[in-house]
């Protein structure tokens, strides 16, 4: 019996590590020696672990995010993860003035609420219409055959000139007097990385934590909504996905400057009209979703959400899906993987004392029988 | 690896791995934690590259206190050598160039803990650091924090008072083990970290600054250098740390040392029958190489 039952603890570390790096390169030693994976191909091949680890990591990085998949051998939360601690080294140098989405350079723009709108729909990248049946011809695929299927696609596509800005749906909603006209900023925006959650929160705070929530956790919640542990029935008005420019103040002449762009997915949703309190005409609701990457799910769900924790700030929560203490508190990848993990680490000490307590009680027991 | 040896690079890493302002906002709630003993200050709390609930709160406290001349000592249930007292002061290491490392509780300035205060009393010029995976006593009667906070304000603690009557009633006994609620300074009662009772005592007067960092709940408390501390009981029921009597009612002893007032660790053999040993390792070396020492002068063999 050792002194501490996990003596020689900097061994085991490191033999870990070594055995998870070994089943990451192992495939190196095999009869057809296998190349590593390179970044360009996580990029593009697998291109939604990217987008999810983008947006969970809280900090545009593409490449990172791609390097952070690779060395967790593709799990989203340990890339995230690690994504989110590289950030945490580095300053806060400046904030972008809010960025306007009319301007995205779009690959993808529905509205659910009308057949037609102003610009068109646009289906663009999506899985949503494709049957998910196993392609097997992708089980072997040739160079070859790879590189004529890309090909192929360019060959065909027809040189259209897209306009620079789309208008938004709910503009024309917001004409007809169907919506509030857009609130004044009151406040600036709150900064979810450099001051911690205090409820009740601004509307902002919530959506800077929803937007780098982890999307698994975020559409349980909204799901639970949708399900009926809530009400807020929400329609599409817009979901667009597309290259968002952003905007810098230039050193010198502090004029906005495009200084890059980023891959983000935007979706709002309007939701069952309310009476106005000042008691003017009834309007629909908004909820608004928006995150880094291609990440529709995550999206839908952090506008259905935003809807139900408004409507929760405003009335008092009547289910999970509209209290800001549950939703908020619970969306962060990097917080609820953690806390889950560490369960695995010794406890012997609590054990010990919770071991006191049980058998204190149960000698107390005994003695008054 | 790179990435992690401070170069004058675009990427390397700061001293202590935080930029220069999470540091300052970490010790600016370090003041107000210390100005009001027990209250729980929100901070912002940086992602760490550890997961969440492995002690990034106490480690963000222990990069922000570090000083290039600092001798830090790191533990895990009361051993430097459990895997993530290993793990955390690797960390340390690769990220503070220049800092020593310590096993000796009496030599180090700052020290790292979950779960336990070393047995041997810390001094003035020690700080030490618990890790805390639940910041709030109260969230076992309420789970709203912004209700908490109000209780807290008013220090209205009679719902947890009432759970302890209402373990009386039930058990005869209180049947909190570890994390237990404490007054600090006579307003404020903290959660003083998963410490065994064995160690709350340890929170009175303390001659050292004891900081409590909670990570994933984006909290840091204090309890301040001679700062009264009192485990919450009733006049009638008092505050019993754990029983370490075997069942003829002796105080058992450390199977390795021979102490007799440590926090003991179980310990079952395959053939099933138990041993008891010191939990802090430190101390524990410390007897063993005395009760050496004390036989070698009275000519027995070692």
């Amino acid at each position: 019996m050792s002194y501490v039952a996990i003596k020689g603890g900097g061994r085991a570390i490191s033999g870990a590590a070594a055995v998870t790096e070994f089943l990451r390169t192992e495939e190196g030693l095999g009869e057809t020696p296998a190349e590593p994976l390179g970044i360009d191909a996580i990029l593009h091949q697998l291109r939604h672990l990217v987008d999810r680890v983008v947006s969970e990591g809280g900090v545009y990085h593409p490449k990172f995010a791609a390097l952070a998949v690779k060395q967790s051998l593709g799990d989203t939360l340990e890339a995230a993860f690690a994504l989110r601690a590289w950030r945490s080294t580095r300053p806060r140098l400046s904030a972008t003035p809010p960025l306007d989405t009319s301007r995205m350079r779009l690959i993808r723009r529905i509205s659910s609420a009308f057949k037609e709108i102003p610009g068109g729909q646009m289906l663009g990248p999506t899985p949503d219409y494709a049957l998910r049946l196993l392609r097997m011809e992708l089980m072997d695929e040739s160079p070859d055959a790879f590189r004529a299927v890309a090909r192929a696609w360019l060959d065909s596509c027809p040189e259209a000139q897209l306009p620079d800005s789309f208008p938004k749906v709910l503009d024309s909603l917001r004409a007809e007097g169907l919506l509030p006209p857009v609130a004044g900023r009151t406040q600036a925006a709150f900064d979810i990385t450099r001051e911690p959650l205090g409820f009740p929160v601004p509307r902002s705070a919530a959506l800077a934590t929803m937007a780098r929530a982890e999307t698994g956790s975020l559409l349980a919640i909204a799901y639970s909504n949708m399900r009926g542990y809530g009400d807020v029935h929400p329609t599409v008005a817009e979901l667009r996905v597309g290259y968002l420019p952003v905007l810098l103040p230039h050193p010198i002449t502090g004029e906005p400057t495009e200084v890059g762009e980023a891959l983000v997915t935007e979706c709002e949703v309007v939701a069952m009209y309310e009476a106005d309190d000042a008691g003017g005409k009834p309007m629909f609701t908004i909820g608004y979703g928006a995150c880094f990457g291609h990440n529709e799910v995550k999206a839908i769900s952090m506008a259905i959400l935003d809807r139900a924790l408004q409507k929760g700030m405003k009335d008092g929560p009547g289910n999970p899906s509209e209290d800001p203490e549950f939703v908020l508190l619970h969306v962060d990848g990097v917080d609820s993987m953690g806390f889950a993990s560490h369960y695995k680490m010794p406890h012997y000490v609590t054990f010990q004392s919770d071991l006191d307590r049980l058998r204190t009680t149960q000698q107390k027991q005994e003695a008054n029988a | 690896m790179n990435a992690m040896t401070p170069a004058k690079t675009g990427n390397a890493y700061n001293f202590g791995f935080l930029d220069e302002y999470a540091k300052k906002e970490v010790r600016r709630a370090v003041l107000k934690a210390i100005a009001i003993p027990g209250y729980q200050v929100p901070y912002a709390s940086r992602e760490m590259p550890m997961g969440r609930g492995f002690g990034t709160g106490g480690l963000q406290l222990t990069l922000s206190l570090i000083g290039p001349d600092e001798v830090v000592k790191v533990i895990d249930q009361g051993s430097d050598d459990s895997v993530n007292a290993v793990n955390l002061r690797h960390f340390i290491e690769m990220t503070c160039p220049g800092v020593s490392t310590t096993t000796k509780t009496a030599e180090c300035t700052l020290i790292q803990s979950r779960h336990r205060i070393p047995e041997l009393p810390l001094t003035s010029t020690q700080i030490i650091v618990l890790q805390v995976p639940y910041p709030d006593p109260l969230v076992v009667v309420e789970p709203s924090e912004d209700k908490r906070k109000t209780m807290h304000g008013e220090a209205d603690y009679s719902r947890l008072l009432v759970k302890l009557y209402e373990d009386i009633v039930k058990f005869d006994e209180i049947t909190i083990s570890h994390r237990y609620p404490t007054r600090i300074n006579g307003h404020y009662v903290i959660d003083p970290s998963p410490i065994p009772r064995w160690d709350v005592p340890k929170l009175n007067a303390s001659a050292s600054l004891i900081l409590f960092g909670a990570g994933r709940e984006k909290k840091i408390y204090a309890v301040p250098p001679y700062t009264k501390a009192e485990p919450l009981a009733f006049s009638d029921v008092p505050f019993r740390v754990e029983d370490f009597r075997d069942e003829q009612g002796r105080r058992r002893a450390c199977a390795r040392c021979g102490c007799v007032d440590s926090f003991l660790d179980e310990f079952v053999a395959d053939s099933g029958s138990k041993t008891w040993q010191c939990s802090d390792s430190d101390w524990c070396d410390g007897h063993a190489t005395k009760s050496i020492l004390a036989r070698q002068t009275q000519g027995e063999p070692a």
